[in-house]
């Protein structure tokens, strides 16, 4: 038999729906791979007595005629969506051994689609993080190497990783200023965020909640598509969600781009970026062209405001969210002298430096004095920000950009100025800020062998479209590198 | 280490690190406030940008708060919500002494 964990999402759906293989085969051959990955440190929870049961009732459902869109299909769960009676942990000591008793909305439409749960994956802490190294559990290990370990890239290191190295067909992930897509783009995978509402945010550990949305990482453009169906939807436990229909996006992905106006903007540059992003982003250009797009320059003049408008908004949010956190109610309690000792020890305890350094900032810029000048600021800027794509939508339709400034770097490179790691989110924080689908597939390696992601970016609510281009690009890329397997 | 002439000093720190319920050691002070100063003073280049008149952006897709029936939705569901309480007794949570 064919090596079943090389298969894509769209291959192993087709292969269980003509009787190839059933899901307990391919499960198990998940498991196995699984087992012999622990070096990449991808997993906080394996599920796997979980996995086999629910794909042994997969294949049960699937002879009664009952198939769902992900019937069978064994994929990752980024440790941030709370699932029922499974250890919930957003790689954080402070939730200690939580486990929810109740399932977050999108891990629920997938089990109700027939998803088989391998476990939960590694990210970052409270997914504050661009290399997954702030998890408590350790640094995720990037499948591809260069000599030396590499980071993921994060904060869904986890699911890039696992997805990277063929150890489930799919996974979720969640992205605030760019922890989807740039960990696609430092892992060879393709990864989407959609519009700012489409999933809902119910169960998934708040980090910042006008930013936070869910989506999956995955091998292709088609298996994203598909794993978005059935993540996206309305709910009505989120005041955010919004109340539209979900389109067909798998079929959006095999559609022509010709006369599709893809808009390059000319501000997604920076200082030192290597010259290969700046050529290969250049190669995507002429890719587009020659599948019939128009290419377009645009200017995006807030673009450079983006950053430091995410690194007020996000932590001034975190620091309200993970104000719940206070060893009462579920979680670590660290005993004090009294109770506001008690709060103080099991937070300082609980939350890890850079988790404690954001809840500082955000508490800082929220604070009395300071408020206007910083928050209300930059309100105002993301309001700008927004404002630039709105103008730039007047003449094109999709925007073509680096997904991320570096390839994937080495594990423990010290970084002692926290601004230089939020570099890593320069391209992708401004979908983000405005709401808009983005999605990152992998174009290229550089000349060290380490793959580098390209970035569409699209309207509100026109997942379809980008869905559309990133097909385009994917089949001009022809990318099919996998790295070595050195890991078992 | 130096204090800043402006931005977050040590004694800020502390206060920040109170209104977070945060612990913060004297010894920590100063590395925190230079830690703070250099995002500080990153995020100061948002000053350059013209917001006059520009109405702040508080979410990121423009829509209604949706409305709901005031009605009970859910409940009857004590010993689960209890379950990961760090200490619990009879249908309790158990928490430090906050009134003397």
């Amino acid at each position: 038999m064919t090596d079943l964990t090389k298969m894509t999402l769209a291959g192993a759906l087709d292969g269980m729906a003509k009787g190839e293989f059933s899901s307990v085969d391919l499960t198990e051959a998940h498991i196995t791979a699984c087992e012999a990955a622990t070096g990449l440190n991808a997993f906080i929870t394996p599920t796997f007595d979980l996995a086999r049961a629910q794909a042994a009732a997969s294949d049960m459902r699937r002879k009664s005629g009952d198939v769902g869109r992900l019937e069978g299909a064994p994929l990752g769960m980024k440790d941030l969506f709370c699932t029922e009676g499974v250890k919930t942990t957003a790689a954080s000591k402070i939730l200690g051994d939580f486990t929810p008793p109740y399932e977050s909305t999108v891990s629920a439409n997938m089990k109700a689609d027939g998803m088989v749960m391998l476990g939960k994956l590694n990210l970052d802490q409270f997914a504050m993080g661009s290399a997954n190294e702030t998890s408590c559990f350790g640094p995720v290990i990037n499948p591809w190497r260069n000599g030396e370990d590499l980071v993921p890239g994060g904060s869904s290191g986890g699911s890039a990783s696992a997805v990277a190295a063929d150890l489930c067909l799919g996974a979720t992930a969640t992205d605030t200023g760019g922890s989807i897509r740039q960990p696609a783009s430092f892992t060879g995978t393709v990864g989407i965020k959609p519009t700012y509402g489409r999933c809902s945010r119910y169960g998934i550990v708040a980090f910042a909640s006008s930013l936070d949305q869910a989506g999956p990482i995955a091998k292709t453009v088609e298996d994203a598509a598909i794993l978005l169906q059935s993540m996206a939807g309305y709910d009505a436990k989120d005041s955010t969600s919004l109340n539209e229909t979900v389109p067909d996006w798998r079929a959006a992905c095999g559609q022509s781009v010709k006369g599709l106006r893809v808009g390059v903007p000319k501000e997604y540059t920076i200082d030192g970026m290597p010259k290969e992003i700046e050529d290969l982003w250049a190669e995507g250009i002429e890719w587009m062209r020659d599948a019939g797009a128009e290419i377009v320059d645009v200017s995006l003049p807030h673009t450079k405001y983006a950053l430091p408008v995410y690194y007020v908004v996000a932590p001034a949010e975190a620091s309200s969210n993970l104000a719940r956190y206070d060893g009462m109610r579920y979680g670590l309690r660290v005993d004090g002298e009294n109770l506001a000792d008690t709060y103080e020890r099991t937070r300082t305890e609980g939350f890890g430096d850079e988790v404690r350094r954001r809840i500082m900032i955000g508490t800082y810029v929220l604070s009395a004095g300071y408020y206007d000048a910083y928050y209300l600021r930059a309100q105002k800027v993301r309001t700008k920000i927004a404002d630039d794509f709105r103008n730039a939508w007047e003449t094109c339709d999709v925007l073509l950009t680096p997904t991320a400034p570096s390839a994937a770097f080495a594990v423990g490179r010290k970084i002692n100025d926290p601004v230089q790691m939020y570099l890593n989110d320069v391209f992708t924080v401004t979908a983000n800020l405005a709401g808009l689908p983005g999605i990152s597939v992998p174009a290229a390696l550089d000349g060290s062998g380490l793959p580098l992601g390209l970035q569409i970016i699209g309207k509100a609510l026109d997942e379809s479209t980008v869905f559309t281009a990133a097909g385009a690009l994917e089949k001009a890329a022809g990318f099919t590198a996998k790295p070595s397997k050195w890991w078992s | 280490m130096a204090e800043p002439q402006h931005g977050v000093s040590s004694t800020d720190v502390k206060k920040i690190a109170r209104l977070a319920r945060l612990h913060v050691e004297d010894s920590q002070c100063g590395a925190i406030a230079a830690d703070l100063n250099g995002i500080l003073a990153w995020i100061e280049q948002l000053a350059e940008v013209d917001v006059e008149g520009v109405e702040p952006m508080t979410s990121a897709v423009a829509m209604k708060a949706p409305m709901r029936a005031d009605v009970v939705t859910t409940g009857g569901i004590r010993d689960l919500i209890l379950a990961n309480a760090p200490k619990s007794d009879d249908g309790f949570f158990v928490v430090p002494r906050s009134v003397e």
